[in-house]
Order: structure tokens, then sequence, then C-alpha cells
């Protein structure tokens, strides 16, 4: 499938690759023993060697670099057993070193790739670059004073992976996909959360444009401040246009750092004057190359948890799911888990439609997720036998789902209390297909005509029963009667 | 190699030093006099040379992953020349 | 009571173990001399109120039976150690007002082996220096100062307030940090004995940076027992540095008695430069004329590389100060001089808070990091380095350690060799490449210049050999028989 942009003089293609910060799941920062946890008071989870006070020393946290191991490890990428953390030097008052230790010329992980699934089925395979480790910086609040800017330096030197795609990506649509199928990953390996809304996994895009049919890179800008999936579409189609644009009226695409403004929708250019950075990188004198031995890679390889790709080729194996309802049940770990206890010994496939309708549906409807399901998998196990032994009608059935979401209680208990059950012998319908008939002559004229009119009368006797008529019986019920 | 005022100009700025216009001349030939000197490690052949990395051959050791650091904000902003509350105060940071 | 200050460290130790003399005593003594020899400049910060405290308390704890190595023994702390709740300025205008909330790992152990605090000792600006003129409060004087002479002589630097300390009597010790020869440069000039460790082995938590990969602290006595009583007590692996060495620590003190009967020692022919005066190569030629005396062996030796361990520390060195002093921004501590905007804020902070020394070395390793000059300049100095070490490994295939004098010359006057920084950074040219190479080296004082200034030898060992190097160099002040004293305090000694 591809996307083009159309242009006034021809067909334009996008060339597009992300560069991803995900914040890496730990109790401490990267180099120091201040907490990461989220939402504590100002300035209260920084050491020393946070603010960069004189005379303080990095040391490295054995379970970041576990963690950038692990998830090198899920994108099917290059561990580096060699790498160097350098200095990345620069002045902002949200970096108290005066530099960010990052890794350059020397990364952790290097080349790997990451398979997505698009809308058509169709799947593709973009390229991972290569991933570091680097510590984040403060944060600044630029509108508590009027004349000041306030500096909070709890989150300065808490570990981030950046992961860098190669520009394999040619639509909004690809870049999303690849966003999704990357925080599905990491939150798999449990490495990072993928919270978007509080900052945990951010994207900027390198975004450019080239005549369809060229193989010609054109000049790149790099779009900041992607924290949502929709931005992420939006800001790269718009910024593709407007290159296109430039690139048609005889202009010349600047290469340049650009923010997205969420609210009207464009991109705009970070600097009118962009400086020009110079960031002086060297190897930080103050840690020692990162040496890995292959038995510490094996070790974790070893702890893998199975992946989307893999868990969504067993379950079309296994329960003999569509490509699509497996990749719907994989996307996130906890949902498979809970698909796969629900469907232990039971019809998979309806257990998958289940969840895919009525459980992705009410759980939508009330914003919550799987975590927060008040339904617990055997419970719906249990509803499906109770739908598929006769005691419940598939109409009863949802309704029973419904009473279940909201009391969370069990399904027998439901159909106990409210007498629910489905009503499945001859002798208490027949008198209220009988009814009905009497009292719809019409009707009946109709149905001579038209047999199809038989859903109606099904329909009045469904109604008449509270919806606890079994929908099979009455229908041969009102055959037999009507021929 | 010739270093002229504009370079050192440039460096200064990178470094955020604020040289006076009057000291750029003196200190554009100092800087000059000592980079000419350090140039004569040009002579040495390190064709086949591995930058030193590392200065003793000692293994790497680690943190745990555990909160050890933290909690005392006030040892922390004690030294501030400016703050607001629990807050580093800094000239405003214009995007 | 001035005889108290002219007891070794180990003297003092046996007196107050022998309860002849009490901790409070022997640093009253102390603080009086230091109240004395103010003219010296030494100490940017004494601390008389904590001193006093510190040596009660270890009173206490000796009359309790309990006691640490340096139980009760006074000494000085280069104003580089970050010491919780004393001002610590690295001797810059920059750190104005910082106190640090935290301790160096050095100190720490200084504290818990019960040493007394006096004070914290002058140095060159971010111990970017030589001779201690770059201090922004004030030079410090070498007590050696000849009387008839109207200007002071240098300390040497950068750690001079600590030499200049020891050598007047002002502590029983003192730390230094070297990081080209920061140690034993000024243990030269001030006729002391001065360590510089092996890299790794004493930790830099805690110690304000100037070259990371180059900084080392070690001690600064009158003996080289002494530095050997200190080190065991500064020494040892440290969990908060990541280049510390996970090393068990010896007993220098014991060791250090050995024989050098049967040791191998060289002499770099390359050290040997043109222009060396005299009275400095007859010394050396001493020192192993001494050595073989004692039974060990001269060997001459060859490295290759030594013309550019100059040049190459003058690349690497202001490379990570560079970096190092990024922080001293004005942001979260110390001087903030408020200009227009953010950028003016920044640089008139750092233009008028670093003198001019300091400025020039970040702009130099500012330059030399930045995009084109990379390769050219700091990448070239790491592959040199490593050929300097190259030369060192294959040296002490054939020898146990390695014989140089610590310095071209005696101490200089103050404000001479200010107009050339490059003749300022030649002082280094015998202690920077073993700084390089990461290796221990000491300096003793072997003789006097014509002058009547001292003289001192550097001894270069293996990696994590400080034990050698002590031999080696408490061989050679047995031979010296070093007994001269500054100027001055001869007569103050009754």
């Amino acid at each position: 499938m591809s996307w083009v942009i159309e242009g006034e003089t021809g067909k334009w293609e996008l060339v597009c690759g992300l560069e991803v910060h995900a914040q890496v799941i730990s109790n401490s920062k990267l180099f120091s023993g201040a907490s990461t946890r989220f939402g504590a008071p100002p300035n209260s989870q920084v050491s020393p060697i946070d603010a960069g006070m004189p005379g303080m020393l990095p040391v490295l946290n054995r379970f970041c670099v576990e963690q950038a191991v692990r998830t090198g490890l899920g994108l099917r990428a290059q561990i580096n057993l060699f790498s160097v953390f350098e200095r990345k030097n620069y002045f902002y008052p949200d970096l108290p070193n005066g530099y960010q230790i990052s890794q350059y010329q020397h990364p952790i992980v290097g080349r790997g790739s990451l398979t997505i699934e698009l809308a058509d089925g169709t799947t593709k395979e973009i390229g991972i670059t290569r991933l570091h480790l680097e510590m984040d910086a403060g944060k600044s609040l630029h509108d508590q004073l009027p004349d000041a800017t306030l500096i909070d330096l709890n989150r300065s030197g808490v570990a981030l992976m950046e992961i860098v795609s190669e520009p394999d990506i040619r639509s909004p649509e690809e870049a999303v996909a690849y966003m999704r199928k990357l925080r599905s990953i990491l939150r798999y390996l449990g490495t990072c959360d993928g919270d978007m809304e509080k900052g945990n996994l951010r994207c900027d895009a390198n975004v450019s444009v080239r005549r369809l049919g060229s193989r010609d890179f054109g000049t790149r800008c790099e779009v900041k401040n992607l924290n949502s999936m929709r931005f992420i579409a939006r800001a790269i189609e718009y910024e593709a246009r407007r290159q296109v644009d430039i690139l048609e009226s005889g202009g010349v695409v600047e290469q340049e750092t650009r923010l997205f403004d969420s609210v009207r929708g464009v991109t705009r250019s970070m600097r009118t004057k962009e400086e020009a950075h110079d960031y002086r990188y060297f190897p930080d004198p103050d840690l020692l190359p990162l040496e890995l031995e292959p038995a510490f890679v094996e070790r974790i390889r070893a702890s893998l948890p199975e992946l989307p790709d893999e868990k969504k080729a067993r379950f079309m194996a296994e329960y003999g799911l569509s490509a699509y309802d497996a990749s719907v049940l994989v996307a996130e770990r906890a949902t498979a888990d809970w698909f796969e206890e629900a469907a232990r010994g039971r019809d998979a496939k309806q257990v998958a439609n289940w969840v895919i309708t009525e459980l992705f549906g009410a759980l939508n409807r009330t914003g919550r997720d799987i975590d927060a399901c008040p339904i617990r998998p055997a419970q719906l196990g249990r509803l499906l036998d109770l739908l598929n032994d006769g005691t419940l009608s598939g109409r009863l059935a949802k309704d029973v789902f419904q009473i279940m979401f909201e009391s969370g209680e069990d399904p027998e208990t439901i159909v106990e209390k409210r007498g629910l059950r489905q009503v499945t012998d001859t002798a208490s319908l027949e008198p209220v297909v009988e009814r009905v008939i009497a009292e719809n002559p019409a009707q009946v004229e109709k149905y001579r005509k038209n047999p199809k009119v038989i859903g109606w009368f099904v329909g009045q006797v469904m109604r008449a029963t509270g919806g606890r008529a079994n929908p099979q019986l009455v229908q041969e019920l009102l055959e037999r009667r009507l021929r | 190699m010739a270093l002229d005022k504009a370079t050192v100009a440039r460096i200064a700025h990178l470094a955020r030093i604020r040289v006076p216009e009057e000291e750029l001349e003196p200190l554009t030939r100092e800087l000059a006099r000592i980079l000419d000197w350090v140039e004569q490690l040009a002579e040495v052949d390190t064709a086949a040379v591995e930058p030193l990395r590392k200065v003793m051959d000692i293994p790497a050791h680690w943190r745990e992953d555990v909160v050890t650091d933290g909690g005392r904000p006030e040892a922390i902003l004690m030294n501030a020349p400016r703050r607001h509350d629990n807050f580093f105060v800094v000239p405003k940071v214009v995007e | 009571m001035n005889a108290l200050t002219h007891l070794t460290l180990a003297q003092a130790r046996r007196l107050l173990a022998a309860g002849e003399v009490s901790a409070v005593e022997l640093t009253e003594a102390h603080l009086r001399a230091i109240e004395r020899a103010r003219h010296l400049n030494a100490f940017i910060t004494e601390t008389p109120e904590r001193a006093l405290a510190m040596a009660r308390r270890s009173d206490q704890r000796r009359r309790q039976g309990s006691q640490g190595l340096l139980e009760g023994i006074p000494i000085a702390i280069k104003d580089l150690f970050c010491t919780e709740g004393i001002r610590t300025t690295a001797a810059s205008r920059i750190l104005d007002g910082f106190i640090p909330p935290y301790e160096s790992t050095v100190t720490r152990k200084l504290w818990e082996a019960g040493a007394v605090c006096l004070g914290k000792t002058n140095l060159d600006e971010f111990a970017m220096g030589s001779a201690n003129v770059t201090s922004a409060f004030g030079p410090v004087r070498n007590p050696w100062t000849p009387p008839e002479e109207p200007v002071a002589r240098v300390p040497g630097g950068s750690s001079g307030g600590s030499a200049a300390a020891v050598a007047a009597r002002l502590c029983l010790g003192a730390t230094g940090t070297d990081t080209g020869g920061s140690i034993r440069q000024p243990a030269s000039f001030c006729g002391i004995v001065g360590l510089k460790p092996t890299y790794g082995r004493c930790s830099r938590f805690g110690i304000v940076a100037f070259a990371s990969s180059l900084d080392q602290a070690g001690p600064m006595a009158r003996t080289v027992e002494d530095c050997a009583i200190m080190l065991q007590a500064m020494a040892g692996f440290d969990p908060l540095d990541s280049t510390s060495a996970d090393l068990p620590v010896p007993d220098w003190a014991g060791d250090a008695r050995g024989e050098v009967r049967g040791l191998r020692i060289g002499v770099p022919k390359e050290y040997r430069a043109d222009g060396m005066p005299d009275e400095i190569d007859r010394l050396w030629q001493q020192g192993a004329a001494w050595l073989a005396a004692a039974g060990a062996e001269i060997r001459e030796i060859s490295l290759p590389h030594t013309r550019y361990a100059l040049p190459t520390y003058y690349i690497v060195a202001p490379a990570e100060a560079s970096s190092n002093l990024a922080r001293y921004d004005g942001m979260r501590f110390g001087l903030r001089i408020e200009g227009e905007n953010l950028v003016d804020t920044y640089e008139r902070t750092r233009g008028e808070g670093f003198g001019r020394e300091v400025r020039r070395r970040i702009l130099i390793g500012t330059y030399v990091l930045s995009a084109g000059y990379y390769d050219a300049y700091y990448l070239k100095a790491l592959k040199v380095r490593r050929k300097i070490r190259e030369d060192f490994d294959r040296a002490f295939e054939h020898v146990d350690a390695i014989l140089t004098p610590t310095a071209p010359s005696a101490a200089f006057r103050i404000g001479e060799k200010m107009d050339d920084p490059v003749a300022m950074y030649l002082n280094d040219v015998f202690t920077v490449p073993a700084s390089l190479a990461g290796l221990p080296a000491l300096s003793v004082p072997a003789g006097l210049s014509a002058e009547g200034l001292p003289l001192g030898l550097q001894v270069i060992g293996r990696p994590f050999d400080e034990t050698t190097v002590l031999r080696v160099g408490r061989a050679i002040e047995e031979a010296a028989d070093f007994r001269h004293v500054p100027h001055g305090l001869a007569g103050s000694e009754a």
C-alpha cells in the first residue's frame, strides 16, 4: 500500500525515520541512587550527582544496562559487547553538568528490526539503526514566574533509551504502526511503560520527501514534540506536505529542527537563527567503557518473554485465530494473557470474538484498561459455557455480560438471581406463539407472500418473553404453526 | 594552524566565557602559541594505535538498582544563588 | 611547645599512643603555628574550632581504647576536597560561598581514621598551575624563600598550600591531588615527600574534578613513612567512583621498610633533556649512586615518547577540564553574575568567575574537542597516550622502579614564567609521563640547590606497586639524610 502526496507537478513520496526516547523502567537513576518515581515534590528525588555538584561521579546502574540489552534482544538487534559512554556538551539550565552522558560512536545496541502491521493486513519490516542509553535532563517550568524559569531536577539522570529507526517509513500510518509496535514490545519486555502522556515515551520524526520512484534522499527536517499517536501522524503529514509545497514552488528545504504545534496542527521552526551545535562529544573519563560478557547477554536472552510476533503466530497456529484477531489480542501482553486464561479448554475463536467485541467495547466505553477489568477471565469463560450449553441465548449472554461488567458478579449468580435462564421448553412457548399469530392477522398475510417476515414474529415472541426464549426454538414453532 | 580572533570568539561563546574585545587579541596569541606547541604530536606515527580509553585495566563495577539517595531537597538547594520554594530559579529561558 | 610541630607523623603517633601528648595539645600547637604563619597564605580556610572539637573526640576515643590509624593527628586538606559543612573553594571565585552537603571519600576515610582537620589549604585555581599563583585567594609563599630575597619563591603547584603547610610545620601531613605533578612538584619545591598513587587507588568521589582520567589524591608529609601511613588511610576501593580499583590495601607503613637490595632501578635516558641544570643532573646521578650503594642495580632504560608527554597532557587535561568545569554555570551553586539574559548570565558568570589560566585551559579544551579538530588533537593525544604507557610497560619488563628528577628546577620566584604559558607548563616535564600512564610516583627531597632551595628525586613504579615506590623512596631518604628546615623555622624551634 503506497501513500503518495499529490503535488501540482507530480507524485511525491515520504521518507521518514523516528527517534524514540523511551524512559527505562528502573527504581533508581542511570548514574545515581535517587528514585525515578513520577510526580514527587520538586527536587526531592535528586542526588548531588544529578545536580552536577562539584566532585560528584556517575556510577552505572546495572539494571538499566540489562534493560537496554533486553530491549535490544526484543528488537532482534545486535548487542554490542563493547560500548562507550560519551559526554554531549552543551549549556542549558536543566542540564546540571553542562553535558549529557550519552552514547555516540559506540552504542550498546546495533542494528535490529521490527515488523509493523498495516490496516490492509500487510506487514512491513522497519529497520532499527541503533539503541543507546543516556540520561534525561531536568524539567524547566517557564510560566510560573514572569521574569524567570524554575528548574526541577527530579527527572535529571533518569535512564532513557534512544531508539533510532532507519528511514524506512513511507506513510503516517506506518509511523503510527511503528510506534504502536515498539510500545507493545517495550511493554512486553517491561523495559518502558510506554506512557506518552507522562512523557515516558517521546518521539521525534526525521521527515523528508522525494519524487515517487526516486532513490535519492531529500533534505530532512527533525520534527520534535510528538507526544501522542495522533500527533505523530498529523505532524508527519503536515511536514511532508509543507516540504512538497516548498519544492514545487522552486524553494529549498532547509535542514532544521521544527516543533509540532498540536493546537494549530502545524510545524514551525524552533529557532530563527539556528545556532550551530557543536556538542564536542568525547568518552566520559568518569566511566570505563561498558564491556559485557556474552554470558550476561545470554542470561537475559533466556529470560525474554514471548513477544508479540511469536505470540501472534502461536495464537494463529494453536487457536486458529485470524491474523487480525491474533494481532489485536497480542498488542498488550495483559490482554493476551487474559484471553488465554479465558480460552483455556474452550472454543478459542468464540472467546476471541467476545474479548474483541464485548470486552474491548466495554473497556473502551468506560475508559479502563485490562488491568482494571471487573470481569475475571474465568468468569467470561463460564459465561460462554452457559451460552454453549443452551442455558443462555446469545442475547441473554450479552445482557449477563453487561451486568458482570458492572457488578463483577459471577454469571451463574446473575442468571439465578434475575431468572435469566433461557426458556427452551415447547410447552411454555407454544401459548405465546399462538397469541402473537392470533393478534396479527395482517402480518400473517404478509408472511404468505414473503417468508422473511418470520423474523418479525420471532421478535414479537422474544419481546413477549422478556428475551428469554430460545430464538431457534421460537422460529421452529412459528414455522410449524404458520405452514 | 592559524588561529584567528573570530575562532577564539566562537570558542569562547561555545564555552560560555565572556572575553572582552580588548583581551581577544592577546588571548588569541597565547592560545595559538599553546596549539603550535602541542601540534608536535603530529610527528608520532599512530596509524595502528588504539586510543587509550582506560587508564588502568580494572574491571568495571556497577550499582545495583536500589534507591540510596534523594529525599533531601534542602541539601540540593542550599547553595542556590536564587530559589523559589523548592525550585532553582534561573534566568528566563526563551524557547 | 614548638617541638610538637616538628615531630614526624610517625613520632606523633607514638607519643599519642604512649599518652605523652594529647590530640588537643598537638592540635593547639599546630593552630598556633598556623596563626603565626599566615603570611605564607597556605590556608584558604582555617577550622580551629572544628579541629579542637575533633581533637577532643579523638582523645576521648583513645581513652575508651579505640584508635584509628591517624588517631589525633592534625592534618590539612587541599581545598579541592569537598568537606561537608566547610566552605570549599577550589581557589576559585566561581565557587563563591559553596558549602558542600557531602564529604569526599578520601577525607571521610581520614576522619574515620581519627585525623584532625586544621583547615583547607590554598592551591592553584581548580588545581591548574605549577606555582600556586593562579589562586583567587592569592599566591602561597614558599617557606624556603631566602630571607634576603624581596620576592617570595613559589611553593610549586597546584598543591602549593599543602606543601608549604607541611614544610612550615603547620600540620603533620596534608592531602594533595596530582593531575600532572601537582603533588610531586610542590613536594620537591618545598623539601617534603609527596606521593601520587596509582590511578584508581584513592577515590575521586568528592574531589573537585580537573581532569578525570588523571586526577589522583595522595599524601604529602615530611617523611616517606608518614606518607605511607597517610596513604594507608586514604586508599581503598570506593563503589562511588567507577574508576576506583577493587584491590586490597597493603600494609605500606610496614612494607616500606623493606630493602632495595636486588631491585632493578631504571634511569631513562630521554629525561636527560637539553638544558637540564647541572645541579639537577648531579643530584639525579647521586640518587642512582645511593641506590646502587644500597644494593640496587641501576639500568639505563628508554622511554622514547617522553618528549610527547607534555603536549599530550596539554590536550587531554584541558579537554576533560573544559567539560568538567561546565557545571560552574551560576545556576545551582556558587557565583552568579546576572546578565541581560540567560546566555549573558552564563558568559558573565564564567568570564568573571574563572581566572585567566582556567579560562585559557577551558578554551584550549573546547577547541581541541570541537568539530573538525577532535581527530587531529584529542584522538591523536589518546593514541600517543597509549604509546607513552606502552613505553613504561616495556621498561617495567626490565626494571622494578624508575628514578628521575622531580622537576627541572628549584622553586622560582613569584611572577616568573608568567608571560609564557608554555614555559610554565615545562615545570611538569618529568612528572607528566607517569600521570598519563596512571603510575604511582613519589617525590623525595634529596638535596639543596646552590641557592639553598630543596630539590627532589622522583621514583616511578609499576601500576599498584606503591610498596616498591615507597621502599626506594625510603632508601633515598636515608641516604640523603635531608635534615634541612626552611628558613626562619630553625630559630622558632627552641
